[in-house]
């Protein structure tokens, strides 16, 4: 059976695609030396639309109320401008009550653009551009640790590392944080607290790293304008030893936090990028692992949820678990020592 | 080669559910059809094979080491048909509710007509309703449009005016809709189904012709303010599902292939059967068909002159746990559990499932909160689908769940056949049946699979549903009954063939059983005490035949609508009672 595999890989080569959300200006070139800050592509996009009723406000026909429309679609029009023609001294006439711009007309209407704002994609990770896709994005390549998490609340920054956590189930508190934290990414363990994740905000930190987050919290970290990252899963777990182990060892160098929103469609997950340098291009790490001895996984549920173990042997048959469902399964060594009989969906390489 | 008149077809049936795929072969053996076996693997719709093709020839390779037939080539092409080596098969259909959730807005005039119809019929298939447009929206037509560029939304649902009603109000509801895809990148625009007055097809093509993904047409839901036809509009609707899923993922293309286009949502496939059995085997009585798996909870019933299907994405246990939350709270959940179990753990563990939708409760705590979860899920579905449930069906009492003849269980949290206790009292506590019913476990998932069937061999679905492919679990008797704990409601005597006999005091608030094999049929004498009523008029004493199966005949006397004690010890103790009253530990 494939075992579904999370990446956490002290080198290799990292390919990701980064793309704008709607279509726009490609500013990065092939082969192009990017930093983890540099815009890549930007594109504008209208938060909001004005639909101006001619018809309407001038108690007209749609046909005359096209006839008497001056403005057309592409004219960036002041606040205030006239866009309709009228006869006589005292004709009503309409006037564009924002700033903005033209996007459709017709029927005795004028649609406006208003409140435009420029989208810059940056680049994300420090790289080589080894694809550009023409009016969406580019794709880029580098080198280095990687760390995959399993919730992120959609933003991306980059700086240097700071360990909080002096182990992987450590908490972080209010108390921890001060001023010399200012534009740091902190490696911490678990947040109880929604005051610690506006404390962080205050500073600010550039990112926080967690093992685990509170569901409680979430919506909270969804407002957060850093990134937080998580690691390992939801309530109060630990953080595995193989992700703990590589970020605390990479404390003080640069890293860039993508805390992607997980997509289980497109494969975009939430990811610590830790930038080495390298002799040569290591090996692209390998999306599908088949379930055999030897196999380091992590646990997705209980028993030992969040644990990582390695497959000792792989049942034959299904076999009945404690909860009396009946699956396929394995004999797993915990790091501990313990060894734990789990079913094989409740497993993922870890490598 | 068959001696009998039936077609000698081998059929394989193709599940692509959004956790497992399964491969389903049906043959003829001793000339009538019946299901031979099934491979399954894991779904490959998602990263990172994100084509589902992987998924489907792996559940087929475990087919076949079952069968001892090879069904694909050296290319992985699917052989057909069947060669006189026994390799291959002559047809194939195909289920699918893999893939995210459609996002869908729906569009209409009055609150109470059409954008009703257009919710039933946005609600046949794994849709989410992300907004909502009438002529009753206070919002303007500007805010409207910036909704829909926020939203983007995978499917516009259209319904209003009746045939040849007044067209204005429509024209006003669908210039926004018409706008808002005008702004969005081409390969962002949502597919369009227009099932409104029919007289306006040309005016909806000007406006939204070149506009939308595809723009679709089916006659109106609501020809008229008093009639409500959805079935042509939910078939449009399916074929429109099926190609929103060839965009999003690989592989459903090559399927629609090799079924030659006899490719259905597996919630729509489901409504199809149990349309079938309705007819064929519902009376007075309905048909219901419950299914609760990790894409969605589906309940589908069939009535004398209707069927009414429901697919609710925001009651699967898979990705979407983490938001049942807003449907419901976590000590409702709790409510069903035999443990005692912290509500932080319960929330923790639906955000921890969400995240693996594929994993199962391996541990005795995990099962417990597992089973709470999933009668909660079918309780919100089941109270969700009654909504739509046609007037004038036999109930005993109206605000109950109606009378059923016949009661269909599937997905993965009912259908574990070697429990079948488990699955049934958790049917009992989230459907509450009311009266007399027969239950049956679909422990191979095979309904929505026959329902795929039926247009490519009418004959296989009738011949396997009664080839006893589906486990009977046996006839439960439950009376609608108010009483104080521990009094005595009904008395039932069992009559079985062999002229033994068996009785029961049914106490309120027990579950009691008497025993009654699979395939056998007895004589039930049941005498309602203190005014309880099983379908016959309260306090009726009356002899009816009964159908025997794995539990033989239930009696649940802890009346309807089922009230499970406010103190938590006394209600876990009375469900781990029931528990063991039906076969568990």
């Amino acid at each position: 059976m494939q075992a579904p595999v999370i990446h956490v890989n002290g080198l290799t080569s990292i390919v990701r695609e980064r793309l704008l959300p709607v279509p726009g200006t490609v500013l990065a070139r092939l082969n192009q030396k990017v930093s983890a800050l540099d815009v890549v592509a930007q594109t504008s996009w209208a938060r909001e639309h004005l639909l101006l009723d001619v018809t309407r406000i001038l108690r007209v026909t749609s046909n005359v109320a096209d006839r008497l429309i001056t403005c057309n679609v592409g004219d960036r029009i002041a606040v205030g401008a006239v866009i309709t023609a009228g006869k006589g001294l005292f004709s009503r006439r309409v006037r564009a009550p924002r700033d903005g711009r033209v996007v459709a007309v017709g029927g005795g209407k004028v649609l406006m653009e208003v409140g435009v704002t420029k989208v810059e994609l940056r680049a994300g990770i420090p790289g080589t551009v080894v694809q550009v896709l023409p009016n969406h994005g580019v794709v880029i390549q580098t080198a280095g640790a990687l760390i995959q998490g399993v919730w992120g609340n959609g933003r991306i920054a980059s700086g240097t590392l700071v360990n909080l956590a002096e182990k992987p189930d450590g908490i972080l508190t209010v108390g921890r944080l001060d001023v010399s934290l200012r534009g740091s990414i902190i490696l911490a363990g678990i947040v109880n607290d929604v005051e610690t994740l506006q404390a962080a905000a205050g500073l600010p930190v550039r990112g926080l790293i967690l093992s685990s987050i509170l569901p409680a919290l979430i919506q909270k970290a969804m407002e957060m304008r850093y990134p937080i990252l998580v690691t390992d899963g939801f309530g109060s777990l630990p953080m595995n030893s193989a992700a703990y182990k590589l970020l605390s060892t990479n404390a003080r160098r640069d890293v860039t936090v993508n805390a992607e929103i997980h997509d289980r469609y497109s494969g975009a997950r939430p990811e610590v990028i830790i930038p080495l340098p390298i002799s040569e291009i290591p090996l692209i790490p390998r999306e599908v692992e088949t379930f055999a001895p030897g196999l380091q996984v992590r646990m997705r549920l209980a028993p030992a949820l969040g644990m990582i173990g390695s497959i000792v042997a792989l049942k034959s048959g299904l076999t009945r678990l404690p909860s009396g469902l009946q699956a396929p399964a394995a004999e797993v060594k915990l790091e501990n020592g313990e060894t734990v009989i789990v079913p094989l969906v409740n497993l993922e390489f870890m490598g | 080669m068959p001696s009998s008149w039936v077609d000698g077809s081998s059929l394989l049936a193709i599940e692509v559910g959004a956790a497992n795929t399964r491969a389903v072969l049906f043959d003829v053996i001793e000339s009538e059809y019946r299901f031979v076996a099934s491979g399954s693997a894991p779904t490959t719709a998602e990263a990172p094979f994100k084509d589902v093709g992987e998924g489907v020839r792996n559940a087929i390779r475990n087919l076949q080491k079952l069968i001892g037939n090879t069904l694909l080539d050296e290319s992985r092409g699917l052989i057909t048909p069947s060669q006189p080596n026994g390799s291959g098969v002559d047809t194939v259909v195909v289920t699918l509710s893999a893939g995210p959730v459609i996002k869908t807005v729906i569009v209409g005039l009055l609150k109470d007509v059409s954008l009703e119809s257009a919710r039933r019929l946005a609600e046949s298939t794994y849709t989410r309703i992300v907004d909502t447009i009438g002529l009753n929206d206070l919002r303007k037509p500007d805010q409207q449009i910036d909704s829909l560029l926020h939203l983007r939304p995978d499917l516009v649902v259209i319904s209003g005016g009746t045939d040849g009603g007044a067209s204005r109000s429509i024209q006003k509801v669908l210039e926004p809709i018409g706008l808002a895809c005008f702004l969005l990148p081409e390969e962002k625009r949502p597919d369009v189904l227009f099932a409104g007055n029919e007289k306006m097809e040309d005016e909806v093509k000007n406006l939204m012709g070149s506009l939308a993904t595809s723009l679709h047409f089916s006659p109106n839901v609501r020809p008229s303010l008093e009639t409500e036809d959805l079935d042509p509009a939910e078939r449009e609707l399916a074929r429109m599902f099926i190609n929103i899923r060839k965009r999003q993922i690989k592989g459903v293309d090559t399927l629609d292939l090799w079924s030659s286009g006899h490719i259905l949502p597996t919630g729509y496939a489901t409504g199809r059967m149990v349309r079938f059995l309705a007819k064929v085997y519902g009376g007075e009585k309905g048909i219901l068909s419950v299914d609760i798996g990790s894409s969605a909870a589906i309940i589908s019933a069939g009535f004398n002159r209707k069927t009414t299907l429901s697919v609710y994405p925001q009651f699967g246990l898979g990705e979407n746990l983490s938001r049942m939350q807003n449907y419901t709270t976590l000590e409702d959940i709790l409510r069903w559990s035999s443990l005692d179990i912290p509500v932080s753990v319960l929330r923790d563990y639906l955000y921890q499932k969400s995240l693996y939708p594929a994993s199962i409760p391996a541990t005795k705590e995990d099962f417990a909160i597992s089973q709470a979860v999933s009668r909660q899920a079918l309780y919100l579905a089941m109270q969700s689908a009654r909504r739509d449930f046609p007037e004038n069906i036999a109930t005993i009492n109206p605000t109950l769940t109606p009378l059923f003849e016949s009661i269909v269980a599937g997905g993965g949290a009912l259908s574990d056949a070697s429990r079948p206790g488990l699955s049934l009292l958790l049917l009992l506590d989230s459907i509450q049946p009311v009266g007399v019913t027969t239950i049956m476990l679909d422990q191979n998932s095979l309904l929505p699979l026959l329902g795929a069937a039926v247009s490519q061999n009418s004959i296989l679905p009738v011949q396997v549903y009664k080839s006893g492919a589906f486990l009977s679990v046996g006839t439960v008797i439950s009376p609608v009954v108010a009483a104080s704990y521990g009094t005595v409601v009904l008395r039932a005597k069992l009559n079985y063939e062999n002229g033994a006999e068996a009785q029961v005091d049914l106490k309120y608030g027990s579950i009691e059983t008497l025993p009654l094999s699979s395939g056998e049929v007895g004589k039930l004498s049941i005498q309602g005490l203190r005014g309880a009523d099983i379908g016959f008029g309260p306090g009726r004493s009356l002899t009816i035949p009964v159908s025997g199966g794995d539990l033989g005949v239930v009696f649940d006397g802890r009346g309807r609508p089922l009230d499970l004690p406010s103190d938590s010890v006394r209600r876990r103790e009375l469900i781990k009672k029931w528990n063991w009253a039906l076969g568990g530990e």
